[in-house]
């Protein structure tokens, strides 16, 4: 198969597109694209300061390298969930790209606030990992834009991420959660950063191969946690569809954001009140972080560690 | 050739195009991505005795 803009070998097919790309063209094709959804949607705009939700894996490290190659400078957080060995092999590849790209990143350790990790955590909540893993990523995330100063956090999710959480949304007719998701999620100033998902129509077989032929060496382990998760059902059974007939999951992302999406987010922003302890959004009076905090008898102090490769460059300069 | 993927190898005596090899093993293109010799090839690529396949797999829990 020879690549659609210059007749050399092509490394992917893009099916959904009729098309199939040489590297350089492959990698230029989802720049762009990337580049197209954040001016569309305004989801970065001059004055605003991003920063990116990383984990260690091919979306977060995808989207950390190419919007500082595109021009928009942005530092890193990570939230290390003290899952064994994965938690600390993540953050090996999170600072090998920080150190590439000399972009700060925050870390929060949730074993230091709360002296377990996301495993024990979640039996004493008597809550699943991934839901309590969830809550606190939000809120932590959120943390670190109102305290240092970000307008924008980025989060590496795709159009299989969106396809399947809408597919799972639809078919338990959870109208609580449709009309929620979006491309862009604006800022309720001095509470909730503003929330950005510039890969909302690339596919995972298109990241995957962009972080392939950019050496972005990322963790292809997945999540110990994950596994017999439904979401990932339901991308095998949209990945099959797929297949079958290309330009399925765009088709179906697409169609919800313009049905859905406009008609949904007001009646959200009217209803939700804040935390009286810490500001956060909630239905109640307390948000469900505090709640936590008071039922473990914690003082909730988010702190952040800081990996910054230009103060360890100085440093290291000044040994030598 | 040797044929890794999802952590098992295999070996393949004669050459073969990889989507056919997608098909034998069951494998869907949109959750693999098939390599050869450590390059990202279409489907349509013919894998020659001696080479190294390998399918990556893109999904994650997201």
């Amino acid at each position: 198969m020879k690549c659609r803009a210059c007749g050399e070998p092509a490394v992917i097919n893009l099916k959904s597109y009729s098309t199939a790309l040489c590297a350089p063209h492959f990698i230029s094709f989802l720049e762009k694209r990337t580049l197209g959804t954040i001016r569309r949607y305004r989801l970065i705009e001059n004055d605003e300061r991003p920063i990116v939700a990383v984990s260690g894996g091919k979306d977060s490290l995808s989207i950390w390298f190419m919007l500082n190659k595109l021009g928009y400078s942005a530092d890193g957080v990570y939230i290390n969930l003290g899952i064994e060995d994965y938690s600390d092999i993540s953050f090996a590849k999170i600072t090998k790209m920080a150190d590439l790209l000399g972009k700060k990143v925050y870390s929060f350790n949730i074993k230091t606030l709360v002296g377990k990790g996301i495993d024990g955590l979640a039996k004493t909540l008597k809550r699943v990992p991934c839901s309590a893993c969830g809550m606190i990523k939000r809120y932590v995330m959120n943390r670190v834009c109102i305290e240092h100063g970000y307008t924008t956090l980025v989060t590496g999710h795709n159009i299989d991420d969106e396809a399947s959480a809408l597919f799972g949304n639809v078919l338990y007719w959870k109208e609580e959660y449709l009309g929620k998701k979006n491309v862009v999620l604006e800022a309720r100033q001095g509470h909730l950063s503003k929330k950005v998902k510039p890969f909302f129509l690339c596919s995972e077989r298109e990241i995957a191969a962009y972080a392939i032929l950019n050496d972005i060496d990322y963790i292809r382990d997945e999540c110990p946690f994950s596994i017999g998760a439904k979401t990932l059902i339901y991308k095998e059974m949209l990945n099959k569809l797929e297949e079958l007939s290309p330009g399925t999951k765009i088709q179906f992302v697409k169609g919800y954001l313009k049905s859905f999406v406009n008609n949904r987010q007001e009646d959200t922003k009217n209803t939700e009140k804040y935390c009286s302890k810490c500001g956060y959004p909630t239905f109640s009076g307390i948000c469900n972080m505090c709640r936590m905090f008071e039922r473990l008898n914690i003082e909730g102090q988010i702190g952040f560690d800081e990996y910054d490769p230009s103060v360890l460059d100085r440093k290291e300069r000044l040994m030598t | 050739m040797t044929v890794e993927c999802d952590g098992k190898t295999i070996e393949y005596d004669k050459p073969i195009v990889i989507y056919r090899l997608m098909e034998h093993l069951s494998l869907n293109r949109e959750i693999y991505l098939p390599m050869v010799n450590d390059r990202l090839v279409t489907e349509d690529y013919r894998a020659e005795k001696g080479d190294s396949v390998k399918f990556i797999k893109v999904v994650s829990g997201g």
